[in-house]
């Protein structure tokens, strides 16, 4: 559907919605909430896989062949603790790649910014492909681009707020500035949402809840692809300008600024 | 990506054709961005031949996101030029290596006369300009740095190109930022007007910024010689560079200079045609690509343009200006780099502005920035850091 490719770690994906496998109703649904979204890349708790090899009811229904797996490391408080489940779920899953999410605080599952940058350094080092997931604060994306994350993901608003782009005006400057794709997680509640981020330059959007928890997540997955493609073709097809961009104080600009220039071209 | 081999992706000649395409929608286009939000695909169309009836518009909004982020302020700066000695052979440079003149580079207490004049005018930030020769390598810029310190709180230079480790060795003698214009970023036009010398390195020139970038320079400085090539490809290429210092080195300020092909001694070359408009028009494009980029008026452009050019984007201008070494205090006689054409004092250029409704900056800089304790305590030492 894009011209564009979307490229992380040198991994082309066409399809720029990512999808949580957490909060699904069964394993059935969402093995057909996957399909229907057409995602490429899923998120995986570590903390809900059985890492001995026993039936596993998230990987069970996942065709590890069609879907690159991103564990996340989800309930670590910590850089040391993300450091060991990294670890961990790169043994038990065979990847090096890495959602890396850290948050010591229950409620609001706010990330820590501080063990989240210095979690980044420890696993690049370690030879991981770290995705992690951040408020939308543009220093600390800059500085975790510097330490080697293979992209970012701020989140829109808080995770499974369903309030879709909260951090709109942090999100355009992350993506105005960033060298590595930019994926918008968490608080995504509607496929205008997930439009609205991809025509903003989003690189691609991670959704969970939204779909998990529709009435409908099978039909929730499809309406999310085709707000995604949306929002991409209308980002490459270049939105024209909107009255909002111009400045009001421009039409009724005042005294002329270059009338002292002759009009033939010097 | 370093900046050298994003360079190597875009053909010159291509860009310049690619912006000679493109239309007036294109140009309301960029013109409906919001702020911040213009690219370098808007950027081309704000120098395409097609704005040129919209350039009113353009200045509207140049104007507009000028006032928005600095306020009616200009900073006035003034270059002390402390060596014409170079090494190079250029077509277009007063300096040229081939010249017959008269060659000086300044003792101390020469630069500290010089200095004194420019406080007495009121200046607090000075560019200091040589050459390109091994004369006025690291230690002579680090010593003149020293002996400036106490006196001026920006302390700015444009010399030749140098290798990461002497810029990083220079900021700790309280550099404060760095000018390298790149003079054009068509390899064939370079190559045609830098005929002899170290500058005849077109790659070395253009990794400049990545090295000042990297040891951590806390502005730089771009520009291309309007007058050697295709002035909307040039321009082009140097928003490009900006694009590319803005988001790589993002730690480091910004700042753009619109230099024009102005008479030297020495030999008459072709020049491009830039005229008047085709200068407000970059300038005002420049500001929409870059709302917090420095840009600068210089003293090359006559009394009467800068009178009314001033509010186009602009937010620095050198006043009073001598360009030959040693010229405020001691050596008129010396040849200078190229003609100036506005003769006002730097008082008089601030009064000028005050008529209008402009605020002259003379400082916004601290020494305390490059990590020294205020200057008026006279001792100028690097303040120790507890690690």
């Amino acid at each position: 559907m894009s011209r564009d490719p979307l490229i992380i770690a040198g991994v082309e994906f066409s399809s720029r919605l990512f999808l949580g496998t957490g909060k699904f109703s069964s394993g059935e649904t969402m093995r057909l909430s996957l399909e229907a979204s057409g995602a490429q890349l899923v998120t995986v708790a570590l903390g809900r896989v059985r890492t001995g090899g026993e039936a596993d009811d998230i990987l069970g229904h996942l065709d590890c062949a069609r879907y690159r797996l991103l564990p996340n490391t989800s309930g670590t408080r910590t850089a040391r603790e993300a450091v060991l489940a990294a670890e961990l779920a790169r043994e038990a899953l065979g990847t090096n790649w890495l959602k890396l999410e850290i948050h010591p605080d229950p409620k609001y599952l706010m990330p820590d910014p501080i063990e989240t940058l210095l979690a980044t350094e420890l696993l690049v080092k370690r030879g991981f492909v770290v995705l992690p997931y951040v408020h939308a604060d543009p220093v600390l994306c800059k500085r975790l681009e510097e330490a080697g994350a293979a992209a970012v993901m701020p989140l829109g608003s808080p995770i499974g707020s369903n309030l879709g782009l909260e951090s709109r005006a942090f999100l355009e400057i992350i993506i105005a500035q960033s060298r590595v794709p930019v994926v918008v997680d968490a608080g995504l509640g509607a496929p205008s949402h997930a439009a609205a981020a991809l025509e903003m330059g989003a690189d691609a959007v991670l959704v969970n809840t939204a779909i998990a928890a529709a009435d409908d997540p099978v039909a929730m997955a499809g309406a999310f692809r085709q707000g995604v493609e949306a929002g991409r073709a209308a980002r490459e097809a270049g939105l024209a300008g909107t009255a909002s961009g111009r400045d009001p104080a421009l039409a009724s600009a005042t005294s002329p600024l270059t009338s002292f220039l002759g009009e033939a071209a010097s | 990506m370093s900046f050298v081999e994003l360079w190597r992706r875009h053909d010159f000649g291509e860009v310049a054709r690619r912006i000679a395409s493109k239309t007036p929608a294109d140009v309301r286009r960029a013109l409906g961005r919001p702020r911040g939000c213009v690219d370098l695909e808007d950027f081309a169309a704000l120098l395409s031949p097609a704005a040129s009836p919209a350039l009113e518009d353009i200045a509207q909004a140049a104007h507009q996101r000028t006032v928005e982020r600095f306020g009616r302020t200009m900073r006035l700066f003034a270059p002390l030029y402390l060596s014409n000695a170079c090494a190079n052979v250029c077509t277009y440079c007063g300096f040229s290596a081939h010249n017959r003149i008269r060659r000086k580079v300044l003792s101390d207490a020469e630069i500290l006369a010089d200095a004194r004049v420019l406080r007495s005018h009121g200046f607090d930030s000075v560019l200091l300009v040589t050459g390109e020769t091994g004369r006025v390598g690291r230690e002579y810029l680090s010593n003149a740095l020293r002996v400036l310190r106490p006196h001026f709180s920006g302390l700015w230079i444009e010399v030749q190109p140098l290798p990461q480790e002497d810029y990083a060795s220079l900021a700790v003698d309280g550099l404060s930022a760095v000018l390298v214009y790149q003079e054009t970023y068509d390899a064939a036009a370079y190559a045609r007007h830098h005929l002899r010398g170290p500058k005849s390195d077109i790659d070395w020139r253009l990794g400049t910024p990545d090295r000042l970038g990297r040891a951590g320079i806390k502005k730089i400085g771009l520009g291309a010689l309007f007058g050697l090539s295709d002035w909307r490809a040039d321009a082009w290429f140097t928003g490009l560079h900006l694009r590319h210092v803005e988001t790589v080195h993002w730690r480091t300020r910004t700042a753009v200079s619109f230099p024009r092909l102005r008479p030297h001694e020495g030999s008459a070359i072709p020049v491009t045609p830039f005229g008047e408009r085709d200068l407000v028009q970059a300038t005002c494009a420049f500001r929409l690509l870059s709302p917090e980029a420095e840009l600068s008026l210089s003293t090359r452009e006559g009394e009467a343009f800068r009178n009314r050019a001033f509010r186009l984007g602009f937010t620095s201008m050198s006043a009073g200006s001598r360009t030959n070494p040693g010229g405020y205090a001691s050596a008129p006689e010396s040849l200078e780099q190229f003609e100036i054409d506005d003769g006002r004092s730097p008082a008089e250029v601030a009064a000028f502005l005050r008529s209008q409704g402009y605020e002259a900056v003379w400082k916004d800089w601290d020494s305390t920035y490059d990590g020294f304790a205020g200057r008026r305590e006279g001792a100028a030492a690097p303040v120790a850091l507890a690690s």
